[in-house]
C-alpha cells in the first residue's frame, strides 16, 4: 500500500506515532536503569511474589506441555477455565457470570485492561484514576485515545478515592472510572462504604467501571469488596482479574476479564485479532489454580501478613510515618520529614545503603512525599533493608542539623 | 497460639519481638507461650540443619525395615522402646504395611551401621527379620532441599 515515491518525498522526522513519541516512560524503568549499576542490593521494589508458582500447578503445566497441549484455544479460553472461574466469582464473592458469554481469558490482566479500554474509549473520552496509581493506568488510556484525569488521594482519606472528589471532575466527557484496590502502589483497601458511593456515582451520571481486582486475595483484616457485586453494578462493572498475585504467576501471563455479554463481546472482537488466545499452558495451570490452589493462597496471604506487620512497624520505628496497608503487598510509608523529595531519597538510598525502594511520584504526581516498599521478600531481607533504613535515615538527620 | 509455633517451626532463632509483632500480639503474652511450650514438652528443641556434605562430612545413612513380634499387653512399644534407646537409632516409626518398624540409623561408616543390625538389632528376641536399605543421596529433609538455592533470585530488581 506504501507508496514509495511519496514516502521518500514526503520528509517525516519522526517515524514514531506522536501517541507514543510523547507517551513519558515508566518513572519505574528510569529507576531500573540506574539500580543495574550498584551491586549487593536489596531489592524492595519488586511488584511480584517472591513465592515461586506452587509446585501442583507448575506441575500441571508442563503435564500439558507434555500431553501436547501445545495448540491454540478458542479465543475465549478454555470452556473448564471460564466454568471454574464462574464458580469461583459466584462461590466467593456472590456475583454470577456467564462461563460462555461473560467471561474472557486475557493474557494477563494487562491485556484485559488495555482491551477493555480500547474497547469503550471513543477519541477524547475521559477516563477517571485514583493519583497515585498503577503505571499502566495513565498510559493504557492514552494509547486507547482517552484522556486520563487524576483524582488525588493522600494519607486522610488511607489513598481511597473519595466520590466527592471524582464527582468534582465528571464532565460531559467522561466515560468511566477506573480503580484498583487494594492498590498498588499504596497498599489500600476500599471499604464497602467507599465502594458503595462510587456506585452511587456511577449510576447518577450513567458511568462505566473499570474495576482491576488482581490483588484482590491479599487482604489482611480487611474484606474485599468485588466491585460487580454491590447492587447494580455488574452490568456496567467491567472486572479485572488474573491469578498473578494470588498465584504467584507472574510469568504465566494469564488473566481474565468478566462483565456483561455486550461489553466481553467487544472486548472479545480486539482480543481474537491481537491476542488471539491466552497460553494453553498457562490456562491449564490456572484450571489447576483454581480447582486446588487454595490452601496455597491462604498460606502465601498469611505470610505475607506477617512480613506486611513487620516492615510497618519497623517503618514506624524508624521515623517513616506509614498508614496500615491492608491489601496488596506494599507499604507507602512518607518521607516528608527526611526533607528531600522521593526521586532523591530513592536515589540516595540506594547509593548509599543499596536499598532499592520505589519513588512515589512514579505513580503520580500525589506520590511525592512517599516510597513505595515491597514485602513480598524474605524476612531477613526485610530485616536488613529496614536496618540499613534506619541507618540512612540517622545519618541525614544529622547532615540536616 | 498455632501460628507463633508455625514461625518458631521455620526459625527458632525468631525473636519473641519479632513474633509478637508478625502475629499482632503483646511480647509479654508470646514470651509467656514459648516459656509454657516449653516446659511442657510442646517445644521439644531448637536444633540447627547442618548441610553436612558441604562441609565433606557425610554420615552414613541407612533405612531398615523391621518385622517384629508384638507383645501381650504392650503391643509394639516395648520392642520400639528397646531399639530406639540405641544411639545410632536417629528416628523410629511404627508403619502400617509388610513391616513393622521403620528406624533411620546414622553411622559413621557402612561398617558401622552393618555392626549395629547384626550384632545389636538382628539378635533382639522380638526381632523376627530385618532389611536394611543405604541411602545413596538425600534430597530433602524437614522439608528442606539441598541441592536447590533456597532465595529465588530469578525475579527482575524493580518491576511495576
Amino acid at each position: 500500500m506504501l507508496n514509495a515515491r511519496s514516502a521518500s518525498t514526503k520528509a517525516r522526522d519522526n517515524l514514531i506515532s506522536q501517541k507514543v513519541d510523547t507517551l513519558p516512560p515508566s518513572g519505574i524503568r528510569k529507576f531500573f536503569d540506574l539500580l543495574s549499576s550498584v551491586e549487593d542490593v536489596i531489592s524492595l521494589g519488586i511488584g511480584e511474589p517472591d513465592f515461586v508458582t506452587p509446585w501442583h500447578i507448575r506441575e500441571a503445566g508442563t503435564y500439558s506441555l507434555e500431553k501436547g497441549y501445545t495448540m491454540y484455544t478458542s479465543n475465549s479460553g478454555m470452556p473448564e477455565l471460564r466454568q471454574e472461574l464462574a464458580s469461583y466469582l459466584e462461590l466467593r464473592y456472590g456475583v454470577s457470570y456467564h462461563p460462555e458469554h461473560e467471561i474472557l481469558i486475557t493474557t494477563g490482566s494487562s491485556e484485559g485492561l488495555d482491551i477493555a479500554l480500547r474497547a469503550i474509549i471513543n477519541p477524547g473520552d475521559e477516563v477517571i484514576i485514583p493519583d497515585p496509581c498503577y503505571v499502566a493506568y495513565p498510559a493504557d488510556i492514552i494509547l486507547a485515545g482517552g484522556v486520563p484525569i487524576l483524582v488525588p488521594t493522600n494519607e486522610e482519606n488511607n489513598f481511597v478515592v473519595r466520590a466527592t472528589d471524582i464527582e468534582a471532575r465528571i464532565t460531559k466527557q467522561t466515560k468511566a472510572i477506573l480503580i484498583g484496590y487494594p492498590a498498588n502502589p499504596t497498599g489500600a483497601v476500599m471499604s464497602k462504604k467507599e465502594a458503595d458511593a462510587i456506585a452511587g456515582l456511577a449510576k447518577k451520571h450513567d458511568l462505566l467501571v473499570i474495576s482491576d481486582e488482581i490483588y484482590a486475595r491479599l487482604v489482611y483484616g480487611a474484606e474485599h469488596i468485588c466491585f460487580p457485586s454491590l447492587p447494580g453494578m455488574k452490568e456496567r462493572t467491567i472486572l479485572i482479574s488474573g491469578f498473578s498475585k494470588s498465584h504467584a504467576m507472574t510469568g504465566w501471563r494469564i488473566g481474565y476479564v468478566a462483565a456483561e455479554r455486550r461489553f466481553i463481546q467487544a472486548l472479545a472482537k480486539i482480543h481474537q485479532y491481537t491476542m488471539l488466545s491466552a497460553p494453553t499452558m498457562a490456562q491449564m495451570a490456572a484450571i489447576e489454580a483454581l480447582k486446588n490452589g487454595e490452601s496455597e493462597v491462604e498460606k502465601m496471604v498469611q505470610e505475607y501478613n506477617r512480613r506486611r506487620r513487620l516492615m510497618v512497624k519497623r517503618l514506624n520505628e524508624i521515623g517513616l510515618p506509614c498508614f496500615e496497608p491492608k491489601g496488596a503487598f506494599y507499604a507507602f510509608p512518607s518521607i516528608k520529614a527526611t526533607g528531600v523529595n522521593s526521586e532523591e531519597f530513592a536515589e540516595k538510598l540506594l547509593l548509599e545503603e543499596k536499598v532499592a525502594v520505589v519513588p512515589g511520584t512514579a505513580f503520580g504526581p500525589c506520590g511525592e512525599g512517599f516510597v513505595r516498599c515491597c514485602y513480598a521478600t524474605s524476612l531477613p531481607n526485610i530485616e536488613e533493608a529496614l536496618r540499613r533504613m534506619d541507618r540512612f535515615i540517622r545519618k541525614s538527620k544529622l547532615n540536616t542539623a | 497460639m498455632k501460628e507463633i509455633f508455625e514461625i518458631l517451626e521455620q526459625n527458632a532463632r525468631a525473636t519473641p519481638e519479632q513474633i509478637a509483632t508478625m502475629v499482632n500480639k503483646p511480647v509479654s503474652e508470646v514470651e509467656k507461650i514459648i516459656k509454657q511450650a516449653e516446659k511442657d514438652g510442646t517445644i521439644l528443641k531448637y536444633k540447627t540443619i547442618i548441610n553436612w556434605p558441604k562441609l565433606g562430612k557425610e554420615d552414613i545413612w541407612a533405612l531398615i525395615e523391621v518385622r517384629v513380634t508384638p507383645q501381650r499387653g504392650v503391643g509394639f512399644d516395648a520392642i520400639a522402646e528397646r531399639i530406639y534407646q540405641f544411639p545410632e537409632v536417629h528416628s523410629a516409626y511404627l508403619v502400617s504395611g509388610t513391616y513393622d518398624l521403620a528406624i533411620l540409623v546414622r553411622g559413621k561408616t557402612m561398617q558401622e551401621i552393618s555392626s549395629f543390625v547384626a550384632e545389636k538389632l538382628a539378635p533382639l528376641e522380638q526381632v523376627q527379620s530385618t532389611v536394611t536399605h543405604f541411602l545413596l543421596k538425600r534430597y530433602k529433609e524437614n522439608g528442606e532441599t539441598f541441592h536447590l538455592p533456597k532465595e529465588i533470585n530469578k525475579r527482575l530488581p524493580i518491576t511495576p
